[in-house]
């Protein structure tokens, strides 16, 4: 067996796709391919096919329940380890038979990335559409897909062509980019370890490759902090809230709000045994935590930072996968589980109900069992609604029938916000920011560079967004010119105009970052408050960069000589000499170009936007 | 956050649900690596006070170095500790192979000690790698009231949004070490210092990679006299890590046969 590197977190792995298209053998020839069976166990599997008068098949390494082995089919998911030196995986299997389509989604909830195997000869089936499917709605963000026995079809890039063109269209359609096609034929293992001499036309990755390709799991512990409470464990006299947090960093000092409360508290110290003397905790991290003064707070609330806290609301649209054995329509009623809350909800209202061959809407206002189906969800209670775009682990739910799970799903969003007007109901779009963050490999944001006049934030915008658009990224410079040719062609230059120009310029960018784009904001926004409301109309995808240079370099480069003007008298309330500008207090980042160079604040810039808001740009220029 | 920090927050947040909805409760304990490892997590859970009973399904036959370790940590520890007697042998059923009616035994006893105690959740450390029907677990799983595993009718278990409520007179088992393997507990007993039973280091060329009852439990050939040494082996080794339990090779499915009838 190969030596592991040990530290890394495990992959996991879930392979999916219709009956009999070979995910089984796949994997039990991944781990022989990667000598990570055990001594003789290949032998035995053999010894025991020939007892039974059976053919030995590499599915049998998996399928060891007696049960299985007699019928030949996987019932329920089992996971083994593949340890490579790279990095260690653990490949889920999953079964493909649709009346076991609960233990498919029991394997595939816990794994990081998926490989969807089709059959060369039978190409798509309804299985193939129906796990494809569920992948995007319980939330795997990468698939490998494998086009398995190549052999039943003579090895023909023609027919591999046609099912890939297939599939990615279809997939494409689901909100799903698969990281890498691979022709291939699992029982032979060709393609699988080692690459396969039978098919010269394909040069791309083996499935093993293509697995190890895959980038981590993220792991947001720069988002908004969240963390669902899970109880108060009481220890001599101290009450210590206990949780796991599922985004964001705590720290001792915080300033938190308590959903659906929206009580605040003070974090006093993190707890930990043995006692230590850490301060703070990340996303993953399951925690311990004393806050300042009494607490108001118990299992099954949401914490959050204040800035940031979760929305509230009563009704929510969710995609969910029915598993009950009758219909569901609208008036059912049942207990759902989500964080570490139960909620009693009702089915408001249909919206669709996804139909598998066409993956089209249809007016249904009822599901059947293993449909997949968007509905109204109500409660009578206010909840902390968080949405699958931005914050998963908040936003699953399962649906109880007294004992029985009878759906798991996702929150989409929260309608009615408690805080909003009543009136402004919003329009959901049917594309989410996680279906556009895939596509582009980048999330919507808002870099907001701010800083007084000739400081370099023009010239650094324009190369950044350069340096953006060639690494195949969406960005856009909103400087003074563009936006005051049009948008705000009305205005002056009182400090009132310039209040309203940049509020405009705030709610645009917050749009652009909406559509998924990353709008670079150049304007020297001298106020605090200005800058505030921006960051409010554009939340988590609100970057504040902060552009300063010192008196002489600014006054030396002067571009458009509006220093000489001042100095003369003729701009009055110029920020860069006689008007005020207020420093940001904690901008995401600083640039300094009095000592660094335009190169280098760019070079700061592409990495911020690398750890922060892309995970997979085509290229780094 | 690494591989090991990973695995105890998870097992660390498994533990947490287990104590704030499942009750009454209790955890298995064997003096073994593993379910060693648990109870340190548990600790950590709980900030040093295990908070449920711990129990010994106590068959009377585990090595001497093994009573001697329990009762240094139940001492150490400040365990909440129960000794749970199994049952005899001749009380088990005779058509079992020899090597297996130990495990049998295990199972009457616990099945007692859920009717005595009206336990609804048993904390057992299990490890999916150990076992192909392990390997089907679910991190919270249903039981029978007769402590039968329904393993063709196994409920969804989706995300961590874990279902814990069963019929009156059910239970569940709950599984906080599915994830890790068996060379990921020797790196986190090494990282945290967890004490082991010396059985485990070679000594004369030989040491034990899996505890069970003396009669049947045989020790490998290996010199890994050092945890570090152990983790080089396991590196290295195909053999499967349970090879010296005489009771999982008997016939081809003893395992699975006593793992449907409510074994561990």
């Amino acid at each position: 067996m190969a030596v592991s590197a040990g530290m890394q977190p495990q992959l996991r792995v879930v392979a999916v796709g219709h009956v009999d298209h070979g995910k089984s053998t796949l994997i039990g020839r991944l781990l022989h391919d990667t000598g990570n069976l055990p001594e003789g166990k290949v032998a035995e599997l053999m010894a025991v096919s020939e007892r039974r008068g059976a053919i030995f098949e590499w599915s049998f390494v998996l399928d060891a329940l007696q049960s299985e082995r007699d019928q030949a089919v996987t019932i329920d998911t089992t996971r083994i380890w593949m340890r490579t030196p790279e990095r260690e995986v653990v490949l889920i299997d999953a079964p493909g038979h649709k009346e076991f389509l609960r233990n498919m989604v029991t394997g595939a909830s816990d794994a990081d990335a998926a490989m969807l195997l089709v059959d060369a000869h039978d190409g798509v089936g309804e299985q193939t559409r129906r796990h494809a499917l569920l992948l995007e709605l319980i939330g795997v963000p990468r698939v490998v897909v494998a086009i398995n026995k190549m052999d039943r079809v003579g090895y023909r890039q023609a027919r591999y062509d046609e099912i890939r063109a297939e599939l990615e269209i279809l997939l494409y359609r689901m909100g799903v980019v698969p990281s890498a096609f691979v022709p291939m034929c699992a029982r032979d293992g060709e393609n699988v370890v080692a690459s396969a001499p039978n098919m010269p036309w394909y040069d791309g990755k083996t499935v093993l490759d293509a697995i190890l390709a895959l980038p981590p799991a993220h792991r947001a512990e720069g988002g908004a902090l969240r963390i669902a409470v899970q109880g108060i464990v009481r220890q001599d006299l101290r009450r210590i809230v206990v949780g796991r947090v599922e985004s964001g960093t705590i720290r001792a000092g915080d300033e938190l709000i308590i959903a659906p409360s929206r009580r605040s508290a003070q974090v006093a110290s993190i707890a930990t045994f043995p006692p230590s003397d850490k301060t703070s905790a990340s996303a993953g991290e399951s925690v311990g935590f004393v806050l300042d003064g009494p607490i108001f707070l118990d299992r099954g609330d949401v914490i959050a930072d204040a800035a940031h806290p979760p929305p509230l609301a009563k009704r929510f649209r969710a995609r969910l996968l029915w598993l009950g054995h009758g219909p569901l329509s609208v008036g059912d009623s049942f207990r759902m589980r989500f964080g570490t809350r139960v909620a009693q909800v009702t089915v408001a209202a249909f919206e669709r109900v996804i139909e598998m061959d066409s993956l089209d809407r249809s007016g249904d206002s009822q599901a059947h069992t293993n449909d997949v189906a968007e509905v109204i969800l109500a409660s009578a209670e206010t909840l902390p609604l968080d949405s699958v775009a931005d914050h998963p682990g908040l936003a699953r739910f399962i649906l109880l029938d007294g004992v029985d799970i009878v759906a798991g799903g996702t929150i989409l969003m929260a309608l009615e916000s408690d805080a909003a007007a009543k009136h402004v109901v919003p329009v959901a779009h049917q594309v989410g920011e996680a279906t556009r963050a895939r596509l582009s490999g980048h999330l919507g944001a808002v870099l907001w560079l701010t800083g007084l006049p000739a400081s370099g934030k023009s010239t650094i915008a324009m190369e950044l967004e350069r340096r953006l658009v060639i690494a195949g990224a969406h960005a856009y410079v909103l400087d003074g010119d563009n936006v005051r040719a049009g948008l705000s062609r009305d205005l002056g230059f009182s400090a009132e105009d310039r209040r309203e120009n940049i509020r405009r310029v705030g709610a645009v960018a917050a749009l652009f970052a909406d559509a998924g784009t990353i709008a670079i904001a150049a304007f020297i926004s001298p106020y605090r408050a200005g800058r505030d409301d921006a960051r409010a109309a554009a939340g988590d995808a609100f970057h504040e960069i902060y552009v300063k240079a010192d008196q002489s370099s600014r006054e030396q480069r002067d571009p458009k000589g509006h220093y000489k003007q001042a100095r003369a008298g003729k701009i009055e309330d110029f920020s860069g000499i006689t008007g005020d500008y207020e420093e940001p207090e904690l901008p995401e980042l600083v640039l300094d170009t009095t000592v660094q160079s335009l190169e280098e604040c760019v070079d700061a810039l592409m990495q911020y936007v690398e750890k922060n808001i892309a995970f997979g740009l085509a290229a780094t220029v | 956050m690494n591989l090991l920090d990973d695995l105890e927050a998870r097992s660390i947040a498994i533990l947490r649900e287990a104590y704030f909805r499942v009750s009454p409760l209790c955890m298995l304990w064997s003096m073994g690596k593993d379910s060693t490892a648990l109870l340190w997590l548990a600790r950590k859970a709980f900030f040093g006070a295990v908070p449920f009973p711990v129990v010994l399904l106590d068959t009377e036959m585990e090595l001497p170095e093994v009573y001697e370790f329990r009762d240094m940590l139940q001492r150490e520890w400040n365990l909440d500790y129960h000794n749970a007697m199994c049952p005899p042998e001749s009380s088990v059923d005779q058509t079992l192979p020899p090597a297996t009616r130990a495990a049998a035994r295990k199972t009457a006893g616990l099945r007692e000690l859920i009717n005595r105690e009206k336990y609804r959740g048993i904390i057992v450390g299990i490890r999916r790698d150990e076992q192909a029907t392990r390997a089907k677990e679910r991190v919270f799983s249903p039981r029978m009231p007769d402590g039968a595993w329904d393993v063709k009718h196994q409920p969804p278990e989706l995300w961590d949004v874990y279902h814990t409520d069963v019929p009156d007179g059910h239970h569940l088992r709950i599984h906080p070490l599915l994830d890790w393997t068996e060379v990921d507990i020797w790196r986190y007993t090494q990282r945290e210092n967890i004490p082991i039973v010396p059985l485990y280091l070679a000594r004369d060329g030989m040491r034990y990679r899996s505890l069970g009852e003396k009669n049947i439990t045989v020790p490998i050939a290996s010199n890994a006299s050092t945890i570090d040494e152990i983790i080089l082996e396991l590196e290295t080794t195909r053999q499967p890590e349970r090879a010296g339990r005489t009771m999982d090779n008997e016939t081809e499915d003893a395992f699975e046969r006593l793992r449907t009838g409510g074994y561990m």
